[in-house]
């Protein structure tokens, strides 16, 4: 099957945009004599390198692993990030998966909180920020007790994978009408908040990312899940049901719990 | 932030407030509905229901301003998030976007929310007020006369005798303009439409829905809606087929 | 000369570490955050080591040139971190894991770091755990473990095939928790260019934004690299396609050593290559090998039939024949080159006939399509993402690929490299895996590295400087390094030429690849040596890179680590040229035994090769250590 198709042509209509400050537009590259089992960047290497050749600048677009793994890829194909296929990330895109004369729409993800750098690379540092807020479990290096004193139910630990499984590309939010990072937190709170290790931190981490992700101008959920389906992991949606209850529960015991007289340690 | 702050405030917090205040608005319409459906039985019933309601005095104001707030906090709530939603989106539109999942009525919750409101509106004009179609509003109509006692909870609530407004006229004839009742129909088609991405998606909200139940939630749903519709349908669409008149003069006078 | 002082504690081997860390000198908590502490990278062994460092007082400053830390390539590890801690209770010892990651390097790695690496192994996992690493588990909600190459029993944990995401995301979690205190100052998007040298003593480091192209100087009372590997010589490798060697070349070229630079690891198990378009090669994750058999057919004719309706009697199941106790489980050398030896025959399959079968029939009868989809279900979805092959159904095709460089700074047991003040950690360093590297390995490494190692050893360094001595970015060396670093980047962009970047790094892996790869001999070697300064020559006549350097130009970066790649290559086969034995990966056609397993020169070749730049044009001077086994028998080694 690999080796069918002969070749196939397309026709790329590629977002361009000089610099975060300059305006953008749509130019079309085309893209001949490609062969079936070439990978969609592999795709934009052969332009790129036909791009220089011809002393004009290569398409600038954020990739690395190349693998589905590293989540630095991030391409708006078609309307669908990642493109078609469900559960793939950009770089695992295959040709095989296009038509000979297709034109095809690249854009980068969009959203108020993923401003474009250039042409297709956004930054996406909001994402860190919102880790950096209580994506975490406080231990010090060194402080840790023997690994199989605290044992984890496997069922537990298995759906804590699920959701640590996100690769933080932002897919989610490109998806999301709203530009709503809730599938993105969602996953990373229920992650640790599955785990008996997360438990002491719990309500402090939801609530301060929560906060961190209002504040860097996400949008909110309509719960159309949108965001599922365009996910390379396919992380559940079920983890946003959780982080609402999380939230929820944060919200009333942090203000009816009594409080210590003094916080002692450090956060 | 308090808990205040981190209700009103946040995008979690505000759509909780409209998930709870949303239950409180489906409490209501539902059991205005069942009341609304006496309209089919003996006079008696829904006059003197709505005469039985009038009389609980502050009882009905409580729930009047409870009712008020949620709506107002409803709609304050999904309104300040869909302007923020809007603006998330950030200023370039794709151009090029599917739709992969999201449900029709999961779409449209702001416009047929807006309709519903309108709708209300009119409505209390209507029938609270009397300021449209005054001349069938019911302190235009003659009072009608109880046949018999109106029993709630077991015990004689309107008598026998009692002179009361003339809801069930008021009604028919409000819905015997065509213009009306399709109107009607029509805003309890969006409303049941708006209820049907919003009572799945309250459960969301409220983290109660996961994935092993969420395929029987949507059917149990649809269906609820489905009911919910066909009985504000019935009322109009009675009246428009000409299966409900009002009650012959002669048991409306003395 | 670099005087090349491995610093190896005295004493018995379990005792060293112990004792090394109560003799060393500390720094007293008040003073600590008065020195500053500069670690380039964010792998496992930089964000470790950043987050650790952070936590004990010192000021960090992270570097990566990513957008985001978690992001670094320790990301794709997939198999899993090897740790001591026998909870299978299979006879697995801190000792057993030590000896098998000696013998596994072939008897080219140093007794102490090896030995101290297997201590801490156990720490690795309680701290990760403690993170909320979700590693696999057992009902009872225990750890779970599985058996990877090169050892006997079966002390790899995993989480899914997603291992060194979870490790790299537990670090990135404490990285980013120092971020938020403000104890780590995180510049992403940030490329180091250049390493600043003052006194002798490395002092800081020149950057470029590749976002706005501005390129700053950074001081620091220590340098710390962690850097990764520099597979990507090769091109065409498993290594994320950003992976690189700058730091570490630049870093070179101002006086750190770099030891063994030839060993390079080719992993067996990687999908074949199907055009010359192709960017990357994928990993199947060795742990594959635990269920799948691998085999060829016996007559070279059946090659191109349906692998199915090829009979057991006609099949050649190579590894399990030549080394029936290790079996399919053999080393990655051993494996890697026996696939070669089996397609040099012309029993390879796959349209290059550069390929061998990796058979999950048997495993599928045992376990059921259910049992096998539960243990590798995403590496089979991976494999049909790419090759559109149901591997359920045929046995997958793989054919080994450049996975790993054992090779790096050489650095001593304090992982601090021959200029002071410069620390090495993770696959940027030569230290711990010899001449080869063993699965899960690697992981176990840089996160000893970062977690367990440099906290204690950069303190003996940095207690030894008067705090705040650190030199100010207004010294002429920091000049002349951002001059260097200016006058490189206009040089690049100036060039007259018009073939992109990848065109001469696609030459470069193939040449690297026919001369340096599997197996290397003088002939080869000798040509490759000839041919690379033309290639380097014609790359800056006749490379062009588009574009400016003052925003977003993937070309330049790309560009300069071709241009890196290029003189690092030259050092390459020059290492392996000088190494004339075969060890582990290494293996030289002119010292091989019949059966075509590796013959090592314990006589003249028992030593790490640190290589010394000379300067421009110069040959670079080759200094020697000495590897002294005290503790255990150096053996040929045998995985029959
Ligand atoms: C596909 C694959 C699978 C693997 N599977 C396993 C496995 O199962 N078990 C195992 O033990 N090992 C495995 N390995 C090996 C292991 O993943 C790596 O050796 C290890 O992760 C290297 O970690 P590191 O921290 O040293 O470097 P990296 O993870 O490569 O990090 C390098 C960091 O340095 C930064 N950097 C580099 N250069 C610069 C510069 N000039 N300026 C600024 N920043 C810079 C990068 O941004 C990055 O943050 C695998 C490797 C591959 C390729
Ligand atoms: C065919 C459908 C309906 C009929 C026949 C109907 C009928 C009535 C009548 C007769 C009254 C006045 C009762 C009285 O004051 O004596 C009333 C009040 C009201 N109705 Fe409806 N209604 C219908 C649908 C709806 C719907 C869909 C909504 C909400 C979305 C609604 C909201 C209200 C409200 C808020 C009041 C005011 C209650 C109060 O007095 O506080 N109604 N309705
Ligand atoms: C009888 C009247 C109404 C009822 C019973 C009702 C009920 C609901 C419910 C249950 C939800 C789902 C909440 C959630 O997703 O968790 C909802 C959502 C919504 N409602 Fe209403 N609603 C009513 C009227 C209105 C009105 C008048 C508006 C006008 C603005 C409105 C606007 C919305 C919007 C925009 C949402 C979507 C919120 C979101 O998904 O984020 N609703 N409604
Ligand atoms: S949740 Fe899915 S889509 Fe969103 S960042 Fe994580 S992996 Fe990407
Ligand atoms: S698509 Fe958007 S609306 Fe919610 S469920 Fe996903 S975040
Ligand atoms: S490039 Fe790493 S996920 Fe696509």
């Amino acid at each position: 099957m690999s080796s069918s198709p002969p070749t196939l042509s397309v026709t790329l209509r590629v977002w361009r945009q000089p610099g975060a400050s300059q305006p953008g537009r749509f130019v079309d590259y085309p893209a001949r004599n490609l062969n079936p089992s070439m990978s969609f960047l592999e795709m934009l290497d052969v332009v790129n390198d036909e791009l220089t050749a011809k002393g004009e600048e290569p398409i600038a677009f954020a990739h690395d692993c190349r693998e589905g793994i590293c989540g630095t890829c991030s391409l708006m194909i078609d309307g669908k990030p990642h493109g078609p296929h469900r559960g793939v990330a950009t770089c695992q895109t295959y040709l095989r998966s296009f038509q000979d004369g297709d034109v095809i729409v690249v854009e980068p993800f969009r959203a108020r909180a993923f401003p474009v750098i250039k042409d297709l690379v956004t930054d996406r540092s909001a994402f860190d920020q919102i880790q950096q807020a209580g994506g975490f479990v406080t231990v010090r290096t060194g402080s840790a007790p023997e690994a199989n004193n605290l044992p984890v139910p496997k069922d537990d630990s298995d759906l804590a994978m699920d959701a640590a499984a996100c690769i933080g590309c932002g897919a989610c939010v490109a998806a999301c009408k709203n530009a709503s990072a809730m599938l993105f937190v969602a996953a990373k709170v229920s992650h640790l908040g599955l785990l008996p290790q997360g438990q002491a931190e719990r309500d402090r981490r939801v609530l301060a990312m929560v906060q961190t992700m209002d504040a860097a101008g996400f949008g909110g959920c309509t719960n159309q899940y949108e965001c599922g389906a365009a996910c390379p992991k396919l992380i559940s949606v079920d983890f946003i049901a959780r982080l609402n209850r999380d939230y929820r529960r944060a919200s009333f015991r942090a203000a009816f719990r009594p409080q210590p007289l003094e916080a002692g340690g450090s956060g | 932030m308090n808990l205040a702050g981190r209700l009103f405030c946040t995008t979690i917090g505000r759509k909780l407030l409209v998930a709870v205040t949303g239950v409180f608005l489906i409490l209501f319409i539902i059991g205005h509905l069942i009341g609304n459906l006496q309209v089919f039985e003996d006079p008696d019933k829904i006059n003197g229901y709505a005469h039985f309601l009038r009389s609980l005095g502050p009882g009905l104001w409580i729930a009047r301003v409870v009712l008020l707030a949620c709506a107002a906090i409803h709609i304050w709530a999904a309104s300040a998030l869909a302007i923020a939603d809007r603006k998330a989106r950030g200023p370039q539109e794709y151009k090029m976007n599917r739709w992969l999942e999201a449900t029709f009525a999961s779409r449209y919750m702001r416009w047929t929310g807006y309709v519903v409101l309108a709708f209300v509106l009119y409505h209390l004009a209507q029938f609270t007020w009397g300021g449209v179609q005054s001349a069938t509003f019911k302190d235009n109509l003659p009072a009608y006369t109880m046949a018999h006692d109106y029993t709630a909870f077991g015990f004689v609530a309107v008598p026998a005798g009692t002179q009361v407004p003339d809801v069930r006229t008021m009604v028919i004839r409000g819905f015997q303009n065509p213009v009306v009742a399709v109107f009607y129909i029509v805003a309890v088609g969006l409303l049941s439409l708006h209820l049907l991405h919003g009572v799945e998606s309250l459960f969301q909200t409220l983290g109660w829905r996961n994935s092993r139940w969420s395929r029987g939630l949507r059917a149990a749903v649809a269906l609820a809606c489905a009911a919910y519709f066909l009985g504000n349908l019935s009322i109009p669409g009675a009246v428009l087929a000409g299966e409900l008149q009002p009650a012959a003069p002669a048991t409306a006078r003395r | 000369m670099a005087t090349l002082d491995s610093k190896i504690p005295a004493g018995p081997l379990a005792e060293k570490w112990r004792r090394h860390k109560t003799e060393i000198k500390l720094v007293n908590p008040a003073n600590k955050r008065k020195y500053e502490v500069i670690v380039v990278g964010a792998g496992l062994a930089g964000s470790s080591a950043a987050a650790t460092l952070a936590e004990l007082g010192y000021k960090v400053k992270n570097f990566v040139f990513h957008d985001s830390p978690r992001r670094a390539h320790s990301i794709a590890a997939q198999g899993g971190i090897n740790a001591a801690k026998n909870y299978q209770n299979d006879g697995d010892s801190v000792y057993r894991l030590f000896y098998d990651t000696i013998k596994g390097g072939d008897y080219r790695s140093r007794e102490a770091n090896v030995h101290r690496l297997a201590e801490v192994s156990v720490n690795i996992i309680d701290q990760c755990v403690a993170q909320g690493v979700p590693f696999a588990r057992e009902y009872g909600g225990l750890l779970a473990n599985r058996s990877f190459g090169g050892a006997q029993v079966s002390r790899t944990f995993y989480a899914r095939g997603q291992t060194g995401q979870q490790l790299l995301l537990g670090a990135y979690s404490a990285l980013s928790r120092q971020v938020g205190l403000g104890t780590v100052q995180l510049h992403t998007h940030s490329e180091m260019l250049d390493l600043v040298v003052v006194g002798g003593q490395a002092k800081g480091i020149i950057v470029r934004d590749l976002v706005t192209g501005a390129i700053s100087r950074h001081a620091a009372d220590a340098v710390v690299l962690a850097t990764g590997g520099y597979g990507n010589v090769f091109n065409l490798s498993t290594y994320a396609r950003q992976s690189n060697a700058t730091a570490i070349w630049r870093a070179y070229k101002r006086g750190a050593c770099f030891a063994n630079p030839c060993y390079t690891q080719i992993h067996p198990t990687c999908i074949p290559v199907t055009g010359d378009y192709q960017s990357k090669l994928t990993l199947m994750s060795e742990s594959l090998r635990n269920d799948g058999r691998i085999w060829v057919p016996k007559r070279a004719e059946d090659r191109r039939k349906d692998p199915n309706t090829i009979p057991e009697s006609d099949r050649d199941y190579y590894l399990e024949r030549i080394y029936p106790s290790f079996g399919n489980l053999c080393p990655r050398d051993v494996a890697s080159r026996a696939a070669k030896r089996v397609c040099d025959e012309g029993r390879g399959v796959g349209e290059s006939g550069l390929g061998v079968y990796l058979d999950f029939g048997d495993a599928i009868r045992r376990l059921g399509e259910g049992g096998v989809r539960e243990r590798y279900g995403n590496l089979f979805d991976i494999y049909h993402e790419i090759t559109a092959e149901n591997a359920y159904r045929t046995p997958m095709r793989i054919y080994p690929a450049v996975h790993y460089t054992m090779g790096g700074l050489w650095v001593d047991y304090n992982l601090m490299s021959n200029l002071p003040g410069l620390f090495v950690l993770g696959e940027a360093n030569f230290s711990d895996h010899g001449a080869n590297r063993l699965g899960a390995s690697a992981l176990m490494q840089g996160l000893a590295d970062g977690y367990f190692v440099i906290p204690y050893t950069i303190g003996d360094y940095l207690a030894s400087l008067k705090p705040g001595s650190r030199p100010s970015t207004d010294a002429p060396e920091f000049k002349q390094a951002e001059d260097n670093v200016r006058s490189l980047t206009l040089r690049l962009l100036g060039a007259k030429g018009r073939e992109p970047v990848s065109h001469f790094h696609k030459r470069l892996g193939q040449l690297v690849w026919q001369h340096c790869g599997m197996a290397r001999n003088r002939a080869d070697l000798e040509k490759g040596l000839r041919e690379i300064p033309a290639l380097r020559e014609e790359f800056w006549s006749g490379v062009r890179v588009p574009g400016s350097g003052d925003t977003l130009n993937q070309s330049l970066e790309r560009a300069g680590r071709v241009a890196d790649f290029l003189e690092l290559a030259e050092l390459m086969l020059r290492d392996a040229l000088a190494r004339d034995e075969s060890c582990g990966c290494h293996f030289r056609e002119e010292h091989q035994y019949p059966d075509g397993e590796c013959k090592r020169d314990d006589a003249n070749y028992a030593h790490v090769a640190a290589w010394e730049y000379q300067g421009e044009g110069k040959a670079p001077l080759r200094n020697v250590e000495a590897l002294t086994y005290e503790f255990v028998k150096m053996s040929v080694r045998n995985y029959k």
